[in-house]
């Protein structure tokens, strides 16, 4: 670190005085296109990156301490705030880790419900990504219209359970609410609509010679390296590797859904904003799906586990016994059986795994969480020297990293 | 005297426990139902000697020795094709044991198995880095030493990653406090004011968001605040913004005048 004396100047951000013509640049942490928290310190020959450092950390709530103190269902809120843009995956990939770890079968209707909010999450999150990634590169209208269309789908989300940022709307076993008709059929105007409101974004984009010349070949991402350095989602798939947790582990219903996966050939940021542009669409597709699953359910929507998860609302009113559970549950808190699970979801960021052991005491023991982000921010570090300081703007823009979710 | 509490383990415990309890445990499968890893097992078995090898959940789990990790690591990666390190990190168990237990999250992305690799390491013995084996456990193990306190050997750069540089203790041990210090909030008062000013000057308020309930009651009404043990009065002063001789900040508000963008919902 830079020490402050009388005899040379001091800057707070900049350092002149290397010898060899290199100078020193702190990118961030509060700078616009960081996306959040990111601090890169980046050593510059001329305009090009020598080395990338990033600095993280700067958001650090201690999510894996508070989840050690915290009974089940009382962290299920908590992970909301590390991927804010998608909070219904953080939520689901927690619930299901204890799902798998406790043993449980949630009922149908609730996979759907989940499989329908996930989905509308992934396009709300890819919403937000184009948006954001596309004012970083200086298109200022896309990022108006794809905010309205990610607005109307936090409107359903709000529709269904109240929130709009930090939902919450996944419960361990199953979901809290059913859905109405009018939720459905919003729902349904909602997504066909979308492919029409996708092609206004790449009316704007794809012809757009600025974008293209800012995107394409800029950010070349090897599969090799991309795996080595823990990659996941559509960092993964822009580098040409087909690989996507919900098609090669089906979780709750992918495995039964039609979809594609969207795969980029060209590993530059081009073809993962292309990838994002086929996912959206596969989304509704699925979302399709599900709306018509949904008609022939039971109108069951949480799993039936009195040793973990309390009665519903009539039985715990009416039964004794349900009651005295209902009570244990809420103050002590479930208590697993004793092990450890590590279970991947496909967030819209990529994989997201909850390790849980439990040593059989109604707080985990231990609890890491592997945030997607988190390895895509580290691999900053091996990807950016070399390239233009220009482009680092969109190579980070395209690695679509959540702070709240790099620092948990 | 001061009732004794453990200091090893100073994390939330429930507050009852029933001593009787036996809790239920996952079931730890033998390796030779799953084809895959029944291959994988034997040819891991030719080259070392396995503490454990079971399946849990439909995931690998092999425990070896902590000085031959980076051997195993680099065998799975090279003979059994596992391309990718998707998490590593260490639980604490130095209450217990004396020590921590890491684990390597392995993935193969050409037999859509997850394996799970193990090692025990004694309280202030190293581990030796296997970042030269996947380059993602060059955070993962900056993070391990971050939180644990566990130093890696040969890693290229050992240094704190979440927290600050300077900063005490190591937070996911179960040895860290949940709670600041308390004598750290009398440090000050002591120190100026002497020990005789305790009660008139009260600890120091270490927590940014504190709210002292004894301010205020009903303080949740904005501007018409009311004193602890006073009775509401209606004051005199306004409490909405407006300069003199302009136009009103907000004119008066019709919900029923507004339009809602319905067309795409």
């Amino acid at each position: 670190m830079q020490q402050s004396n009388k005899l040379r100047p001091f800057f707070e951000n900049i350092t002149f005085d290397r010898e060899d013509n290199r100078m020193v640049v702190n990118f961030g942490p509060n700078h616009p296109s960081a996306h959040g928290l990111l601090n890169l310190i980046l050593e510059l020959e001329g305009e090009q990156v020598a080395k990338a450092y990033p600095n993280i950390g700067f958001l650090h709530r201690g999510m894996e301490k508070m989840a050690e103190n915290m009974i089940y269902n009382e962290f299920l809120p908590t992970t909301d705030r590390m991927d804010y843009i998608a909070a219904t995956s953080n939520n689901y990939g927690f619930a299901l880790a204890v799902e798998k770890l406790v043993g449980l079968e949630v009922p149908r209707r609730a996979k759907v419900i989940r499989t329908m909010l996930l989905e509308l999450n992934r396009i709300i999150s890819h919403l937000f990504f184009i948006a954001t990634h596309a004012l970083d590169i200086g298109a200022m209208s896309v990022f108006l219209y794809a905010f309205r269309e990610r607005e109307h789908a936090m409107d359903l989300i709000e529709g269904y359970c109240g929130a709009r940022l930090t939902h919450s709307s996944i419960r361990i076993g199953g979901v809290p609410l059913d859905v109405t008709d009018e939720w459905l059929e919003g729902l349904k105007k909602y997504i066909d609509a979308l492919d029409e409101n996708i092609k206004t974004y790449e009316g704007l984009l794809d012809s757009n010679r600025i974008w293209r010349m800012r995107l394409e070949n800029v950010g070349i991402l090897p599969a090799e390296m991309a795996i080595d350095w823990g990659c996941s989602g559509i960092m993964l798939r822009g580098s040409g590797v087909k690989w996507d947790i919900r098609k090669e582990e089906p979780y709750e219903l992918y495995g039964e859904l039609d979809f594609d996966v969207p795969v980029a050939e060209t590993n530059d940021s081009y073809g993962r904003y292309k990838c994002y542009m086929l996912e959206m669409r596969e989304s509704a597709k699925i979302i399709d799906q599900c709306l018509k699953m949904y008609k022939d359910t039971d109108p069951k929507i949480m799993a039936e586990a009195p040793n973990y998860i309390s009665a519903p609302k009539e039985q715990i009113m009416t039964q004794n016994y349900s009651l005295m559970q209902h009570f244990v549950l809420v103050t002590q808190g479930m208590r697993p059986p004793v092990g450890e699970v590590y279970v991947a979801t496909e967030s819209p960021k990529g994989e997201l795994g909850y390790y849980i052991y439990s040593d059989g005491e109604p707080y985990p023991y231990r609890l890491k969480i592997r945030a997607p982000s988190f390895w895509h921010t580290g691999i900053l570090q091996a990807w950016l020297p070399g390239v233009q300081l220009a482009d680092v703007v969109t190579m980070i823009g395209s690695s679509n990293t959540v702070f709240g979710e790099v620092d948990r | 005297m001061r009732k004794y509490t453990p200091k090893e383990n100073v994390q939330k415990q429930s507050y009852y426990k029933d001593r009787f309890r036996v809790p239920d445990r996952l079931p730890k499968d033998p390796v030779e139902g799953d084809e895959v890893f029944a291959k994988d097992v034997e040819a891991l078995k030719a080259a070392f000697d396995l503490k454990e090898a079971y399946i849990q959940r439909g995931q690998l789990v092999v425990v070896v020795d902590a000085a031959k990790n980076l051997e195993v690591i680099k065998f799975f990666k090279e003979k059994l094709a596992y391309n990718q390190l998707s998490e590593m990190s260490a639980i604490d168990f130095i209450a217990k044991s004396g020590g921590f237990e890491i684990f390597y999250q392995l993935l193969s992305m050409s037999k859509r198995k997850r394996a799970r690799v193990k090692c025990f390491i004694k309280e202030g013995e190293n581990i030796e880095s296997v970042s030269s084996v996947y380059s993602s456990a060059n955070w993962a193990e900056r993070e391990m030493y971050d939180m644990f306190g566990i130093r890696v050997n040969n890693h290229p750069m050992l240094k704190r990653i979440l927290l600050p540089d300077d900063w005490v203790g190591h937070p996911l041990r179960k040895t860290y406090p949940l709670q600041g210090d308390e004598f750290a909030s009398w440090y000050e008062v002591d120190k100026i004011y002497g020990k005789e000013a305790r009660d008139i000057i009260g600890p120091e308020l270490r927590d940014a968001a504190y709210v002292d309930r004894y301010d205020t009651t009903r303080f949740a009404r904005l501007g018409k605040e009311v004193g602890y043990g006073e009775e509401y009065r209606e004051s005199d002063r306004p409490i909405a913004y407006q300069e003199e001789n302009r136009p009103p900040l907000i004119d008066k508000f019709d919900p029923s005048k507004t339009k809602l963008a319905d067309r795409e919902r």
